[in-house]
């Protein structure tokens, strides 16, 4: 059972389907209810800038008790591979066979080690990264990550408070991690205690 | 020629190994036709529907090998409706009848049941190899069958098939006797499997060259085996991240060290972070390395493994490597030839960490590169041209960006000048898929440079009938044509009708074609099948929808199925020659004209 295949049928009720990355965000995201939170100083032209979280592994776990709004359209599509009517059928071309198979792994090294990942976008990167919460201790090693992950759009300064911030690498605008609760709040990272 | 004895002319074919050579000295006359049949040892059926099992075994009836396929293609990504057919038990029935010499199947995209396996197993005394591909419809049960009979097997290889399992115990059925064992791959079931059992099967096999794991298979198992297989070419590990301990991983490592003849690694299932290191001392030897189940490893895992791997000739990667990831590939990897990267993350566009930037890179530092499968998030007109200039000996190049009909990235326009260079300058191209915005110019530079291709897949692509029938008129060795959501109508399909004798398939879905073009099509040329299948789901699920409604609503409903014109569109046309007439398995949806 998978990440992609739960997130698919959340999908499936998406009308067009073509515009995935607006679908995706507002209709996965929610909050591990231990999510973070705060960062100083929001510059108002970075308000786009976001982090942003799903609460995978709790999703699944609740799915895998006895919640049966969930466990039904799981149910459906665990057996035949995801192809949900909102999107085009059979694309991207991959296997069905690969795409269960990335689904178990992921699956699995969620339930091994309780794993929290979340997705993570940069404006401007033109892709999107995983990132596993579980693997961090704190704020610092969090951003330091995301730097490593996103390195050819930001680089991390330290002010003279001792406090870190990312930074644009080539015009020096700030970056403003911000992820959405699970009530559709944009919330900075960092406001909440680590754990 | 003729005064040859059969003797002589039999031994004259035998250095003939390749099937179309056969093929035609059996058009010479009588006597060559029958020395050829009755010498041909090995029969390829590309489409198990194109010929009856039976004819087949009458003609050639000491055949050895035998491999068959049976779905089309675009079944690998669910676009041929679940049952619609393909099944293998006619072909093995056939065999049993009339071969009992058969020592080798292969078969790909077919059902193969229990039942069918359990013949197998029982009707071939010297069986070898079974090498089942995209398999589907059996179970451990049906392996248990051939393990316990075939006690001569040398090969079982299971890829990316859809296998029920029923148990680890399956692996126990291998005979004590059965020491022949050269290549065993069961990476493809889910389940555990006995490591006792999987231990003593591969220390009395001493010829295993090459052994591919499930993820069920521990670190310290795979240890184990490892002392015992020397000769090991190719190896698929089992989970590399169960309980990490580094005493384990150390034996793994020692293990590793001693088997010499390593070549290919694939597997690393769940692979954590951290067990890569123990891969590194390996990694100089390796010429192919698959790390597309694996996204447990990000972009400095990956490049840190990859940048060791010097003669590396074959990678398989997820997207996660990224861009840099592939500049690290390019000055790494000066051999290499065949790129696969793979999505990791198939649902939402736009988060692909490749781009063309990668490809670019790619292509100036690996000139050997002749094949490439690459989904990536944008391309340009620009990159394809520079990777063309730069590698000029693909045979095959499939590009997929995520995102249909994505223009030029950088400049809007369609990517027909890209791929166009891509043929022009790949004179040897053999297999094409192509993404992103297409009009109807690149078929016209596909019909007019690519020679050599077999087989064409396009998606998304083109304005008019004008395309598809530029390359139908212009790709002479054309064998295999795929089209899905293209505006390709009745026009096209009828504009070449003569061609589909010399192809294998055409395959088009969610086209223009009506049902009159494909009526049209079947008149003229009583030597193809024409399938139509009309959306099943579709309908059944309006019939569910309203199957509350009243009778008038249900009348109305039915009265407009009925009211199906000639003109009304043929949602999937799957087209193909045949010597066997219509297949008398079809399913209801599928229409054969």
């Amino acid at each position: 059972m998978s990440v992609e295949t739960e997130r698919s049928s959340t999908e499936s009720s998406a009308a067009s389907g073509l515009d995935f990355e607006d679908t995706a965000l507002t209709l996965t995201l929610r909050l591990p209810g231990s999510a973070p939170a705060p960062a100083p100083a929001a510059v108002a032209s970075l308000s786009s800038s976001s982090s942003s979280a799903f609460p995978d592994a709790d999703r699944k776990r609740a799915s895998s008790d006895t919640d049966p709004d969930r466990s039904s359209p799981l149910a459906a599509s665990s057996d035949a591979a995801p192809a949900p009517k909102a999107r085009v059928v059979g694309w991207p071309p991959v296997r069905s066979y690969r795409k269960n198979a990335l689904a178990d792994v992921a699956g699995s090294s969620k339930a091994n080690q309780a794993a929290k990942f979340v997705k993570v976008a940069v404006d401007g990167a033109p892709y999107l990264r995983k990132v596993d919460l579980q693997a961090y201790a704190g704020y610092d090693q969090l951003l330091r990550a995301l730097q490593d992950k996103f390195f050819s759009h930001f680089t991390i300064r330290k002010f003279a408070d001792d406090e870190r911030k990312l930074v644009d690498a080539v015009n020096g605008t700030e970056y403003v991690p911000t992820y959405e609760d699970k009530d559709g709040d944009w919330m900075l990272v960092g406001d909440v205690p680590w754990k | 020629m003729t005064y040859f004895p059969e003797e002589v002319v039999e031994h004259i074919f035998s250095f003939l190994p390749s099937h179309s050579d056969r093929n035609t000295v059996s058009l010479v006359c009588k006597v060559w036709y029958e020395v050829e049949r009755l010498s041909r040892r090995a029969v390829f059926v590309g489409n198990c529907y194109a010929v009856r099992p039976e004819r087949v075994v009458l003609r050639f009836p000491n055949v050895k090998a035998l491999t068959v396929k049976g779905k089309p293609h675009f079944a690998d990504f669910n676009l041929v409706p679940p049952d619609w057919g393909g099944y293998a038990g006619p072909w093995i029935e056939a065999a049993a009848r009339s071969c009992v010499g058969l020592e080798e199947l292969r078969m790909k995209r077919m059902v193969v049941s229990d039942e069918n396996l359990e013949l197998l197993a029982r009707s071939f005394p010297r069986f070898k190899v079974l090498v089942l591909i995209s398999c589907e419809g059996f179970s451990t049960d049906g392996l248990a069958a051939i393990a316990s009979h075939c006690k001569l097997l040398r090969e079982l290889d299971l890829q990316e098939n859809d296998v029920e399992d029923r148990g680890p115990r399956w692996l126990s059925f291998f005979p004590d006797s059965c020491t022949s064992l050269v290549s065993l791959n069961f990476a493809c079931i889910k389940g555990e499997v006995n490591s006792g059992a999987l231990e003593r099967l591969v220390a009395r096999s001493p010829n295993l060259r090459s052994l591919r794991l499930n993820r069920s298979v521990s670190v310290d198992t795979l240890s184990k085996i490892l002392v015992r297989t020397p000769n090991l070419e190719d190896l698929g590990t089992g989970n590399l991240t169960d309980e990490f301990q580094a005493e384990s991983y150390a034996r793994l490592t020692s293990a590793l060290e001693k088997c010499k003849m390593l070549r290919s690694l694939s597997g690393f299932w769940d692979a954590s972070p951290i067990c890569v290191p123990y891969i590194y001392p390996l990694c100089h030897q390796l010429t192919g390395l698959n790390l597309s189940y694996t996204p447990t490893l990000d972009y400095s895992d990956l490049t840190k493994m990859v940048s060791r791997c010097v003669k590396l000739q074959r990678l398989w990667v997820l997207d996660c490597i990224s861009d840099k990831g592939l500049q690290v590939v390019a000055s790494s990897c000066k051999d290499l030839q065949e790129l696969r990267v793979f999505p990791s993350d198939f649902y939402v566009a736009g988060a692909s960490a490749v781009t063309e930037e990668g490809l670019v890179a790619i292509s100036s530092g690996c000139p050997k590169l002749s094949s490439l499968l690459y989904f990536c998030h944008q391309m340009t007109n620009e990159a394809l041209i520079t990777v063309a200039k730069n590698c000029p000996n693909f045979i095959r190049f499939r590009l997929c960006i995520l995102e249909p009909k994505k223009p030029d990235a950088m400049t809007g326009q369609p990517l027909d000048e890209g791929f166009g260079a891509i043929v022009r300058e790949c004179k040897g191209l053999r297999r094409l898929s192509m993404s992103g915005l297409l009009t109807d110019k690149v078929f016209m530079y596909i019909g007019k440079y690519a020679k050599y291709l077999e087989m064409l897949s396009i998606a998304f692509a083109g304005d008019s009938d004008k395309g598809m029938m530029d390359v139908m008129n212009g790709c002479k060795n054309l064998r295999k044509l795929e089209i899905r959501d293209s505006p390709f109508g009745d026009v096209a399909l009828l504009g070449n009708v003569a061609k589909y004798e010399t192809m294998r398939s055409l395959w088009m879905s969610s086209c223009n074609v009506t049902l009159k073009g494909c009526q049209v099509l079947a008149s003229k040329m009583p030597m193809l099948n024409v399938e139509i299948m009309n959306e099943l789901d579709g309908s059944s699920e309006m019939e569910e929808n309203h199957a509350d409604l009243s009778k008038v609503d249900k009348l109305y409903v039915s009265e407009m199925e009925e009211n199906h014109t000639d003109l009304s569109k043929v949602d999937k046309l799957y087209v193909y020659r045949t010597t066997a007439g219509a297949r008398d398995d079809a399913p209801n949806f599928v229409k054969i004209l």
